[in-house]
């Protein structure tokens, strides 16, 4: 059984990352900053400017511990990999079954009713932590709560993967209107006001949070796919395009809401991350500064120590863990091993 | 797991200095330097058993030795630690 390592991120201008033994040695102007056994790794992130030598990723590549080139502000540049792991018979058969409609409907519509789900949890669990006198939030939360539910049956129904994708932005049309009463009225400044979703750039500090956010998450739910031998590029939900991580995406829709929305709200929330951590530029974009990409760093890999219990494995097992666990059930049902993809509920 | 490593290794002689450099750079590849010859191993019992055979096939038991304390895997309620920091937990957030 895999277990949950450790990610190593490198936010530091200028550092240099070089192999000694067996170990990453973190070097910035002469001076080593950290050293650390590989084998305690499963990925390394590089924000901006990051030097790497090429015997370290040879070793990474070998050990099968991922490495990832983002820019200084989150946006995805590179991976480096080595051989595809796993078996080439598993891999041929994830691409015949994409290639069946009915069978690719089946995956894609069980992956949005999980992800359409875990937003209601989200929506009602926080509706439960509400104080009793903000009635108009609770009224939002419940309301659209009670909108997502009703999604449900149409998602059954549908027939085609198109109907499928409306339904889903139906879905996410109805959750992101609830997005703002999420926030706790004393730190919903109007700073951190939600409007609705903008990407490349996101125009507000929400969704530049949310975007680096599902940035981390992707990272991994990639290296989960080729931990267990699937290929991330060829999905079910998403459709295949060149260098779209399509099975990675569809993997991460059941944790968009559980992981990094949550995450989101709770810093806000809890003022982990303030109004002024963010710089906004002459064209709109909103981007973390250091200080604030740190925090968030920080509490994204406190939150992957989180214990829960699996709700189809029963099992005790960590937040970092699930999105492995999830891509494991899908090379088993894949392989034959199951019925049908189990996608990850929570049990808010 | 956990295991804290602690050595002595005679330096009077060339190849005692020898054997002190690769007992370091064997604990380099397992775990971290907290002190000058005390190490914290994060391991599975397999890499344990590497790194143990390892140290062991390096120092001269005539002169030298080596201790091992195993700290398990709740290891944060049995180490405290006052002054300088040099180490770092290996189990926490990663970021430089």
């Amino acid at each position: 059984m895999k277990t949950h390592l450790n990610t190593l991120y490198i936010t530091t201008q200028g550092t240099y990352l070089g192999k000694s033994g067996e170990s990453v040695q973190v070097r910035a102007e002469g001076k080593v900053l950290a050293q650390l056994p590989l084998h305690n790794l499963e990925g390394v992130v590089c924000f901006g400017r990051v030097g790497c030598s090429p015997s370290l990723l040879g070793a990474c590549a070998e050990r099968g511990v991922s490495v990832s080139l983002l820019t200084q502000h989150g946006r995805f540049l590179a991976a480096v990999r080595g051989n595809t792991s796993g078996n080439v018979l598993l891999r041929r058969q994830q691409y015949r079954l994409a290639d069946r409609p009915e069978v690719a409907l089946d995956v894609a519509r069980r992956i949005v009713l999980a992800k359409v789900a875990n937003s209601r949890s989200v929506l009602l669990r926080a509706a439960r932590d509400c104080v009793a006198g903000d009635a108009a939030r609770l009224d939002t939360l419940r309301r659209e709560g009670g909108r997502l539910a009703a999604s449900a049956p149409g998602l059954r129904e549908a027939t085609t993967i198109d109907q499928v994708r409306g339904l889903e932005g139906e879905a996410a049309t109805h959750y992101f209107g609830a997005f703002d009463a999420l926030l706790s009225p004393s730190a919903s400044a109007e700073a951190f006001r939600f409007t609705g979703r903008s990407r490349r750039p996101p125009l507000d500090r929400i969704n530049a949070l949310l975007s680096f956010l599902y940035t981390l998450v992707l990272h991994d739910a990639r290296s989960a796919c080729e931990s267990v031998g699937l290929d991330p590029c060829v999905g079910f939900l998403h459709a295949d395009r060149p260098g779209k991580p399509a099975l990675a995406l569809d993997l991460m829709e059941e944790f968009r809401a559980f992981v990094a929305d949550r995450l989101a709200f709770s810093l806000i929330n809890r003022r982990q991350v303030s109004a002024d951590g963010f710089e906004v530029r002459e064209n709109g974009a909103v981007l973390m500064n250091d200080a604030t990409r740190k925090a968030v760093l920080a509490a994204y890999q406190q939150r992957k120590r989180e214990t829960l219990a699996h709700p189809f494995l029963e099992e005790q097992t960590t937040v970092g863990m699930l999105v492995h666990l999830q891509a494991l059930l899908l090379a088993r049902w894949i392989r034959g091993d199951l019925d049908a993809y189990p996608p990850f509920l929570w049990k808010g | 797991m956990y295991v804290l490593v602690t050595y002595d290794i005679q330096t009077t002689t060339a190849a005692g200095r020898r054997r002190l450099r690769q007992a370091a750079r064997a604990c380099l590849d397992f775990g971290q330097r907290v002190q000058l010859s005390v190490f914290e191993l994060k391991v599975d019992p397999a890499r344990w058993a590497q790194c143990r055979a390892r140290l062991l096939g390096i120092i001269d038991p005539a002169v030298d030795s080596v201790r091992f304390y195993h700290l398990g895997s709740n290891w944060e309620s049995r180490v405290e630690h006052h002054g300088v920091q040099t180490g770092f937990d290996i189990e926490g957030p990663l970021i430089i």
